[in-house]
């Protein structure tokens, strides 16, 4: 079942949660709407759930118009940031509850609840109640509560954010297994995008209420909309530039400008991640900025060093591979001359 | 919730370090215990010695043979129930009103449910009298429609679900704030009807606070004195609760038909002595779990 959400727009208050959005999902994609706190993400969720009424906008499923129908009458699985459970009844019953609620006969109930507990994996706890579980356990309940009744679309609010990082990992993969089998299309608010990019199909990144971004996430990364999603995806380093001749300027080093509108002589910020700087010993030839190393971190998949070049006064945040870093065989204290080898020009409008 | 466990054991072993002279220790204890007997324990052992000092054969004589006490008992048996029941339907409709909407005048709305504790039952009886009374804003349209509410049972119900409102309320608020909206909407989410979501959901969470309300709204109800002196008139054998009965037998010298009847109240307040305790109990957990999960 497609979602189709169109200029939909909710205050509350004096607030203004959402702002004119318009997201559209495919059948069967694993969409994650991404965003700081306050952008509204879950707030568009509970809209799409019928949780909450939006101001204005409408919702589609396929082609119905579902924007005046209650949550009741969606038929949506929806999985809560604090799962939600029933606290009183165990977890048989809380996965069985929205087959008894529709006066399913008993046979189907059990037959149906059982195939759900095999699918997230807890035959053996089905006894148990919701204080007895672990927090990883307690989401695959709520998750398999959800799917109990055959929900056209699955919701989930920050499904991973109140639990530890190893269990995180682990629940991520399998929900991406999860979906890759049963093809619900499937809503999930999350701040984390790492957890975004790893996850889902598509990723729309917002901000306060408004949509900022939609793409795969390769296209978000690698070619940001603007110096929010830019920034928001992941560490930068950001100079504040000019425009010199048709190109950015800073500290000498020249920066290709992407499209029009920048005027000769206005302000730019360069935004360049730390992967796309390189560190050479010398300055052979290639226009880079001089440095010393302050800090170095090579503990982990990449190795991170602080470089700080006090003639431009700023600190550069550069991340080289393992390999690179021993061929370099850097030291605290050490001069090196770091060079861009990408980077992005943005109209300084965004502040952070 | 751990957080918060945390802290409360550190303070009790704090005050288990603590080293009071013992002096200090046993003259608090002394006047504790001092109090407590002259004022508590003294009072109702004497209560049940006065009505058993003529043997049981009187007692249950004073108890029964009037039928002016018969009807008393009676009364108040059907009074309280009555207000109990409006209790728990204000109370359940009170407490969710407050816990689970943000609407402005909420705050007032929260104090003026505690508002019948704080004023005299006594001035509660009068204004039921300014208003339902012969000479009162709706005397004359009662008289017309021939409707008595005052010296009669309405106005017994009316006084004490006045005094008796708070409790259900009071008890529920707490509670299903802490326990949330969330699991109600789940529940919403996954096709639950209104009353479904209420009574598989809601009434399932916080049943133990209902019935701790219940409890103590009946234990007032059934012992209400001074609303309901105002109210009703003391028509013996037509409005006279138990609490009225007892007043009317002592200030008629009948002290051991007075004490006899006194000894039922003080064993229904024992009663719901031991029910509280253990209701008290049932409700922590509510509200632990709600913390916790």
């Amino acid at each position: 079942m497609s979602i189709r959400i169109e200029n939909v727009s909710k205050r509350f208050g004096r607030f203004v949660a959402l702002d004119d959005v318009t997201v559209n999902v495919p059948q069967g994609e694993l969409l994650a709407l991404l965003g700081p706190s306050g952008s509204g993400k879950t707030t568009l969720l509970r809209v799409v759930a019928g949780l909450e009424v939006a101001d204005a906008g409408r919702v589609h499923y396929e082609d119905e118009d579902v924007t005046t129908r209650s949550a009741r009458e969606r038929n949506v699985g929806f999985v809560f940031q604090h799962y939600a459970l029933f606290r009183h009844m165990n977890v048989f019953e809380n996965v069985a509850f929205g087959l008894r609620v529709r006066r399913r006969p008993a046979d189907d109930i059990n037959r149906r609840v059982r195939e759900l507990l095999g699918l997230v994996r807890l035959d053996s706890l089905q006894r148990r109640y919701p204080s007895q579980l672990s927090g990883g356990q307690r989401q695959r309940v709520a998750l398999a509560r959800a799917l109990a009744i055959e929900p056209k679309v699955l919701l989930l609010d920050e499904p991973f954010g109140a639990l530890d990082a190893k269990v995180r990992q682990e629940l991520r993969h399998w929900l991406r297994r999860l979906h890759d089998e049963i093809h619900t299309t499937t809503l999930f608010v999350t701040h984390d995008q790492e957890e975004a990019f790893e996850v889902a199909d598509r990723v729309v990144v917002m901000q306060q209420g408004k949509v900022e971004q939609a793409g795969t996430p390769v296209e978000v990364f690698e070619r940001p909309a603007n110096a929010f999603v830019m920034d928001f995806l992941g560490n930068v380093n950001v100079f504040q530039g000019r425009v010199q001749n048709g190109r950015a300027q800073w500290g000498g080093l020249h920066f290709d400008l992407a499209g029009d509108g920048h005027h000769e002589g206005s302000q730019v910020a360069v935004y360049v991640r730390p992967h796309e700087l390189e560190i050479e010993r010398s300055a052979n030839g290639v226009p880079s900025l001089r440095g010393r190393i302050e800090r170095i971190n090579s503990a982990g998949s990449v190795a991170k060093i602080q470089v700080s070049a006090a003639e431009f006064g700023v600190d550069l945040h550069v991340e080289l591979s393992p390999e690179r870093f021993t061929e370099l065989d850097l030291r605290r204290g050490d001069t090196v001359y770091v060079s861009p080898r990408r980077a992005r020009v943005f109209a300084p409008e965004y502040v952070i | 919730m751990s957080e918060l466990k945390a802290t409360s054991r550190d303070l009790s072993r704090h005050s288990a370090g603590r080293h009071d002279p013992p002096w200090v220790r046993f003259a608090l204890i002394a006047i504790t215990v001092a109090v407590i007997g002259v004022l508590v324990i003294v009072p109702v052992v004497a209560v049940f010695y006065q009505a058993l000092a003529h043997g049981v054969g009187a007692y249950w004589r004073n108890l029964t043979a009037d039928a002016d006490t018969r009807h008393s008992v009676l009364l108040t048996l059907a009074v309280a129930p009555i207000a109990v029941a409006a209790n728990l339907v204000f109370g359940v409709a009170a407490a969710w009103t407050i816990a689970r909407f943000r609407f402005r005048g909420r705050t007032l709305l929260t104090v003026l449910v505690d508002l019948p504790f704080a004023v005299s039952p006594v001035v509660a009886g009068l204004s039921l009298v300014l208003i339902f009374g012969l000479q009162g804003y709706l005397g004359p349209w009662l008289r017309a429609h021939d409707l008595k509410v005052i010296f009669a049972l309405p106005g017994l119900v009316l006084a004490t679900t006045f005094v008796t409102l708070p409790f259900v309320a009071r008890e529920l608020i707490p509670v299903m704030e802490a326990i949330g909206a969330d699991e109600e909407l789940a529940a919403v989410s996954l096709g639950a009807s209104g009353w479904q979501m209420f009574r598989r959901v809601t009434l399932a969470n916080i049943r133990w606070g209902v019935l701790y309300g219940l409890i103590l709204s009946s234990a007032r109800a059934t012992g209400e004195f001074g609303a309901v002196y105002v109210v009703s008139g003391h028509i013996a054998g037509r409005t006279d609760t138990m609490p009225l009965r007892v007043e009317k037998l002592f200030q008629e010298y009948n002290t051991p038909g007075s004490f006899a009847l006194a000894s039922v109240l003080t064993s229904i307040a024992l009663v719901t002595l031991v029910l509280k305790v253990y209701l008290e109990r049932k409700t922590r957990q509510e509200l632990d779990e709600a913390v916790i999960s």
